[in-house]
């Protein structure tokens, strides 16, 4: 789907918030000060009471809608779902985008000089999980001088964040928007997360992590990592009308002792390398140990109805069908847990062939529930 | 507003809990919701009506009916309701148990396959009634438990579901009459408030 110019948030900068005060992380450590990139798109009321806080997942960044400059081929990852006029209306909403702690496009995080040491913190960075990425959130909040999100939002990852968000700081969220994502990894998603990790430590250049030291890209591993965590975005049925079996070089023909190569091949390779050109390695070690950890429910018991207990805000949660890295079922958990516990939710499962990858996606339906809710949050904005 | 939801609405008590199986795009609930004070959620599978229901503002849950209703805990909303859905539903009398074990009291609405006209159109075609009113075909209509106002109140009575209140609706002005007295006869709607 095209998006007219008049549907974008057009040329935006992203701005950099400093942080003196320490940050007590979940692991017991302090991250002594720190700094937050993040973008804004829309204009906050006078009231305060317009803002959004969209959180990104695994590979995101600040950079959800909009363009850098006009010569940008893409626009943020997020622009289908940021925009006037879109799900997340920013004629009407105050949206904050933000590079999480231990990213690596400007937040502080492993490719940022350790103070202490003068030198980068490559594998030294704390372990992160995501309630230290939502309470450096809420010191960002605080720094924008927003009391109260109208909603937090987040797809995968993200919505991870916009939940524990919801338990974290009930009095600050009045919706929490959950879309493709879970209260926990299944041992499968543990197991495909193994795999990435170990395609970036088995790369000589990964060098336990010290790559930027020793001026080594641990490229393969990255790659390797991205294509394995690529595959799991994409539905069988994606992946067999987007390339099917068509061949990219060589041929069956008997007699040919040449390899074929598919085109699901190249693809893979380019999304590979694409990703470890723009990616660190110790960002996607500690941002899939993040995931790992992440368990709404761990410190209420292992009941996720006890943990929403503690929320006050009304929910939205949306899956796709075929999702299989966050299935239908997964947020059916989440829905379950918070009518259990009596909290006001709305659920959508969206048909869609796209996978994982769907909530990135511009479809129809999706933009239809996404859309509809968002005016019911900005009602009373 | 649909006859029946009109009537239906004298039943539940202002401020209470409601679950709404089948809400459709949410008129009832927000009328509820607006007049009633009602705090509601509806569950429905229509993909236009969940939209819909959701830009009234309203809590809608993408749930089948068939697939159960285990998710709702015991006695969790003062009213069930469910509008002209029981005859759409793969297990009518399993649903008529969760919505007694969900709510403390339970509406339930459905047409009645009874109504004089279906046995004049079946007694004297020989053919599965199709009207304004019941519209489908025998091979595609979305009803596959059609029963009428005796066979509900035998399920009722075998379940020891108690009836608190019958109402009908007849299919003009002058038979309300008619289809208070003889319901099974007269009814084009029925409409039953029942508990435990």
């Amino acid at each position: 789907m095209d998006t007219p110019a008049g549907n974008s948030v057009g040329i935006v900068e992203p701005r950099t918030a400093r942080f003196a005060e320490p940050l007590k992380l979940a692991c017991g450590r302090d991250l002594a000060d720190y700094e937050l990139v993040y973008e804004t798109y829309g204009v906050l009321n006078d009231e305060r009471s317009n803002a959004v806080l969209v959180c990104h997942a695994l590979s995101g960044n600040h950079h959800a809608a909009g363009y850098h400059s006009p010569d940008d081929r893409k626009p943020g990852w997020w622009d289908e779902c940021i925009g006037p006029g879109k799900p997340i209306d920013t004629n009407r909403f105050y949206v904050v985008s933000l590079n999480n702690i231990g990213g690596c496009h400007g937040s502080t995080g492993p490719t940022s000089i350790n103070p202490q040491t003068g030198k980068p913190w490559g594998p030294d960075f704390p372990p992160l999980r995501a309630r230290d990425w939502v309470n450096s959130q809420a010191r960002l909040a605080d720094y924008l001088g927003i009391s109260c999100w109208a909603a937090v939002v987040g797809g995968s990852l993200g919505g991870m964040q916009a939940m524990r968000w919801s338990l974290e700081y009930p009095e600050r969220v009045r919706h929490c928007i959950v879309i493709a994502a879970a209260m926990k990894l299944s041992a499968q998603n543990l197991a495909f997360n193994e795999v990435a990790r170990q395609a970036i430590l088995s790369d000589p250049a990964f060098a336990d992590g010290h790559y930027l030291e020793r001026g080594t890209v641990p490229a393969q591993g990255l790659a390797l990592a991205r294509m394995v965590g690529h595959i799991t975005y994409l539905s069988d049925h994606a992946m067999a009308s987007k390339f099917g079996r068509d061949l990219r070089s060589g041929s069956f023909d008997q007699g040919d002792e040449e390899h074929v190569e598919f085109q699901v091949q190249s693809y893979l390779r380019y999304q590979g390398s694409q990703f470890s050109g723009s990616f660190d390695a110790n960002t996607y070690m500690l941002m899939t140990r993040a995931l790992d950890y992440f368990d709404l429910a761990r410190e209420y018991d292992n009941d996720p109805v006890q943990a929403f207990a503690h929320a006050r805000c009304s929910f939205l949660v949306i899956s796709f069908s075929t999702d299989w890295r966050f299935s239908p079922e997964r947020s059916r958990e989440i829905v379950d847990a918070l009518i259990a516990a009596d909290r006001p939710v709305t659920y959508a499962e969206i048909e869609a062939d796209e996978g994982h990858d769907a909530f990135l996606l511009p479809i129809r339906r999706y933009m239809d529930v996404f859309s509809a809710y968002m005016r019911r949050v900005g009602g009373a904005a | 507003m649909r006859l029946d939801l009109a009537h239906i609405q004298r039943w539940i008590e202002p401020g209470s809990r409601v679950l709404d199986l089948g809400c459709g795009n949410g008129e009832f609930l927000q009328l509820l919701r607006d007049q009633r004070q009602v705090r509601g959620t509806g569950i429905e599978i229509g993909e236009q009506e969940i939209t819909a229901a959701i830009a009234r503002g309203l809590n809608i849950v993408e749930q089948n009916l068939d697939r159960g209703l285990a998710n709702f805990p015991d006695q969790s909303f003062d009213t069930v309701v469910m509008a002209h859905a029981l005859q759409a539903v793969h297990f009518p009398d399993r649903v008529l148990d969760e919505m007694l074990r969900i709510g403390r009291e339970g509406i339930v609405t459905f047409p009645n396959f009874a109504h004089w006209r279906c046995r004049l159109y079946l007694g004297t075609r020989g053919r599965m009634p199709v009207s304004k009113f019941m519209p489908y075909n025998w091979y595609d209509t979305p009803n596959i438990h059609f029963c009428t106002v005796k066979d509900f109140e035998a399920l009722c009575a075998q379940k020891n579901i108690r009836i608190l209140a019958r109402d009908v609706v007849g299919n003009s002005e002058r038979q309300p009459l008619l289809a208070a007295a003889w319901p099974n006869l007269f009814a084009t709607t029925a409409i039953y408030h029942i508990t435990r």
